[in-house]
């Protein structure tokens, strides 16, 4: 960990109990974000990315089967801390949350400016004037006039709602935002708008996100990094430059090539079958019985391989990896 | 590029070829304040004119609010038109009820957009797919069982006994939205509207249902309605694309014309919109037009983008509304920065 890590996550495990076995939704996740930078976490659904947020954040239902692991935001340990200082010293003051559908998880019976400045009441212990005059600045901040302030969620359009969430999650300065698929139940124009407010919240403020998204193309307009992930595995990270243009796993390769380009003329592919289910996941690869390239070596589980850089999860470039991260006793270089 | 382009905008009758011909359709729902007093109207479909082709793909692009889901929906007569005609087949389908409402309904096949919301949860994929049949009389439970098959195999629903039984909470979002289609494609249906029939669903998923309506679409010589908010997926399935703002069809061309020429202001804003996956994105924002779209219950005098339009000129734009102007042979836009050639669609003369 160096200076300029803001957050540094270590071989993160949550998995479910359920009726059937243990749910291996986030199984041994790792990478590291740098400050006023973004990584997207890049995965269909179902590969565990929704769980992983909420694995760091530490919103758990009650069915946790297995959490450990090591996350530290600033150098501070936040895994070792109990809920309550959890709660006090991290939850909206270093890390908020844009939660999935935020736009309809607002209170219908509270004003628009009341629910953004409760936060600032409660984690910085403002008076209510003082949070008011402060919602206001997040307000002017994500574009939504004052004067909405005073309405009620109903009144406002899908957008302007989700500029609120984003606004409440702003409100306390967090060094770090998490944005659950902050547009995908938008239009065009709106989600185009709200990455434009993403942006220049991230070029004023110095903020960094996790932003969560299914959306190839629309996930572009924010990362700096990005983190494929694959029936709760982390399979690929790596810089925008390099993955939107030369992907490293196979899957990513072919995700990139299922999104259809406005402008090029050839036909996108698909990916043939289905994730597998977390309950038994397959002992090798995960990716193995979709996958185009797959050879012998595959029914082993593949070790993270740091190629030019960057972790990938495959097989097929253990001969010029320069590290490898052994699956057996994760996060130990070898 | 163009010149290959055939509508029959321009001509009085409706040729052989044309399946489906809307005329000057308005769906217009009533306001009503405790129920009884009339407040006003919320002009969901204003002066819709185009025709459908047998065998083609029309894919119809809007945001939402913009009455894409209005248009269609009075294409199955889930709404009645307000004013206008609906001519299907060189009959007028607007006021149909009864027996030939039924009939009418079993030539279109409605693809939902989200397929689990679309399927019945409490029955078998076998018996969502009887239903259809049941309902209009085909008495034959032979013939009955093996058109399911049929229609299973076509969607790629294999090995058929595997799904026959199941229920739709135990497929996957594409499995199901092959069922949707499939149910959609039993009565062997000359139309095929597809309601965002993508948007649900995962990226790795989505290409192979778009090429599965493709492969239906050519297989039967179907028409399609294509809705979707999507651009980027609109190319590799239709031929003709019609753009929709606040209730109006702003833009009708070819695709290929559309991505490379686009005319009216809000097309425009709409292609820059749309990302394209490239790690430069994030370096630079998007130019979007500011505002929101207007209310469809008071909508704008004169065009209805113009509060938002980087054209607009004063006195024009937001005085008189413009018609449909066709700048180049083909392309369709109602915008008056192309004023000059215009282009009318007279009322056609058909059976009620």
């Amino acid at each position: 960990m160096n200076e300029t890590t803001l957050l540094h996550v270590e071989d993160l495990v949550l998995y479910f109990k359920t009726s059937r076995g243990l749910v291996q939704a986030v199984d041994h996740v790792s990478f590291d974000l740098h400050k006023n930078k973004a990584v997207v976490i890049l995965g269909e659904s179902g590969c565990g990315k929704s769980s992983m947020a909420k694995a760091i954040l530490r919103l758990l239902p009650r069915n946790v089967g297995r959490y450990e692991g090591r996350v530290f935001i600033d150098d501070l340990d936040i895994m070792t801390l109990s809920d309550e200082d959890f709660r006090k010293q991290v939850r909206w003051v270093k890390i908020s949350m844009v939660p999935q559908a935020a736009m309809n998880a607002l209170n219908p019976v509270l004003r628009a400016g009341d629910q953004v400045a409760e936060p600032a009441m409660i984690h910085l212990g403002l008076k209510k004037e003082d949070a008011l005059d402060l919602a206001r600045e997040m307000f002017q901040r994500v574009g939504v006039p004052v004067d909405f302030l005073t309405r009620y969620p109903f009144e406002l359009s899908g957008g302007m709602r989700q500029r609120v969430a984003i606004a409440m999650a702003l409100i306390t300065k967090p060094q770090l935002i998490v944005l659950d698929e902050p547009t995908s139940a938008l239009d065009l124009l709106t989600q185009a708008n709200i990455m434009n407010v993403l942006k220049t919240i991230k070029w004023e403020t110095g903020t960094s996100y996790i932003l969560i998204t299914h959306d190839i193309a629309t996930s572009s307009e924010l990362a700096d990094e990005v983190a494929v992930m694959y029936a709760g595995q982390i399979i690929e990270v790596n810089d925008a430059e390099h993955f939107f243009e030369k992907p490293l796993h196979p899957y990513s390769q072919k995700l990139m090539a299922s999104v259809p380009k406005l402008y090029g003329t050839e036909e996108p592919d698909f990916i043939p079958g289905r994730p597998p289910s977390l309950l038994n996941p397959p002992s090798g690869c995960r990716f193995a019985d979709r996958c185009h390239l797959r050879f012998d070596k595959c029914s082993q589980e593949p070790p993270t391989f740091i190629v030019d850089g960057h972790p990938v999860k495959c097989w097929l470039y253990e001969k010029e990896a320069s590290a490898t991260l052994s699956p057996a006793n994760k996060g130990e270089v070898s | 590029m163009s010149t290959d382009i055939q509508h029959n905008a321009t001509s009085s009758a409706p040729a052989d070829d044309v399946l489906i011909s809307v005329r000057n359709l308005h769906v217009w729902f009533e306001l009503k304040k405790w129920g009884f007093s009339h407040v006003g109207w919320v002009r969901a479909v204003d002066n819709v004119n185009f025709d459908l082709k047998r065998g083609e793909a029309i894919a119809i692009v809007g945001e939402s609010g913009c009455g894409k889901s209005s248009l269609m929906k009075t294409l199955l007569l889930l709404n009645r038109p307000h004013k206008g005609q609906v001519i299907f087949e060189g009959k007028d389908i607007s006021h149909l009820t009864g027996k030939e409402l039924k009939a009418y309904r079993s030539q279109i096949g409605y693809v939902q957009q989200d397929p689990y919301g679309a399927l019945p949860p409490f029955m078998p994929i076998h018996r969502i797919l009887e239903e259809p049949l049941i309902i209009n009389g085909i008495k034959d439970k032979q013939e009955r069982e093996e058109r399911i098959r049929n229609a299973m195999q076509e969607v790629a629903l294999t090995p058929v006994e595997d799904f026959l039984n199941k229920y739709p909470h135990m497929l996957s979002g594409g499995q199901q939205q092959r069922v949707v289609i499939a149910r959609a494609m039993i009565l062997e249906p000359k139309l095929l509207v597809a309601d965002e029939p993508v948007s649900m669903l995962d990226a790795s998923v989505r290409v192979e249902i778009l090429r599965l309506l493709r492969k239906l679409q050519e297989q039967y010589n179907l028409s399609v309605m294509y809705i979707t908010h999507d651009l980027s997926t609109v190319r590799f399935f239709s031929e003709r694309i019609f753009v929709m703002y606040a209730g109006k069809l702003v833009e009708q061309t070819h695709i290929v014309e559309l991505l490379h020429n686009p005319l009216h202001p809000y097309t425009k804003a709409l292609l820059t919109g749309t990302s394209v996956p490239d790690a430069a994105n994030a370096k630079h924002l998007k130019k979007v037009p500011p505002g929101e779209p207007p209310s469809l219950v008071k909508p704008p005098p004169g065009c209805r983008f113009h509060p938002r339009c980087e054209h607009f000129m004063a006195g024009k734009c937001d005085a008189e509304e413009p018609p449909h102007f066709e700048p180049i042979p083909g392309h369709i836009v109602n915008c008056w920065l192309y004023e000059g050639n215009r282009v009318s669609y007279p009322e056609l003369e058909a059976e009620v």
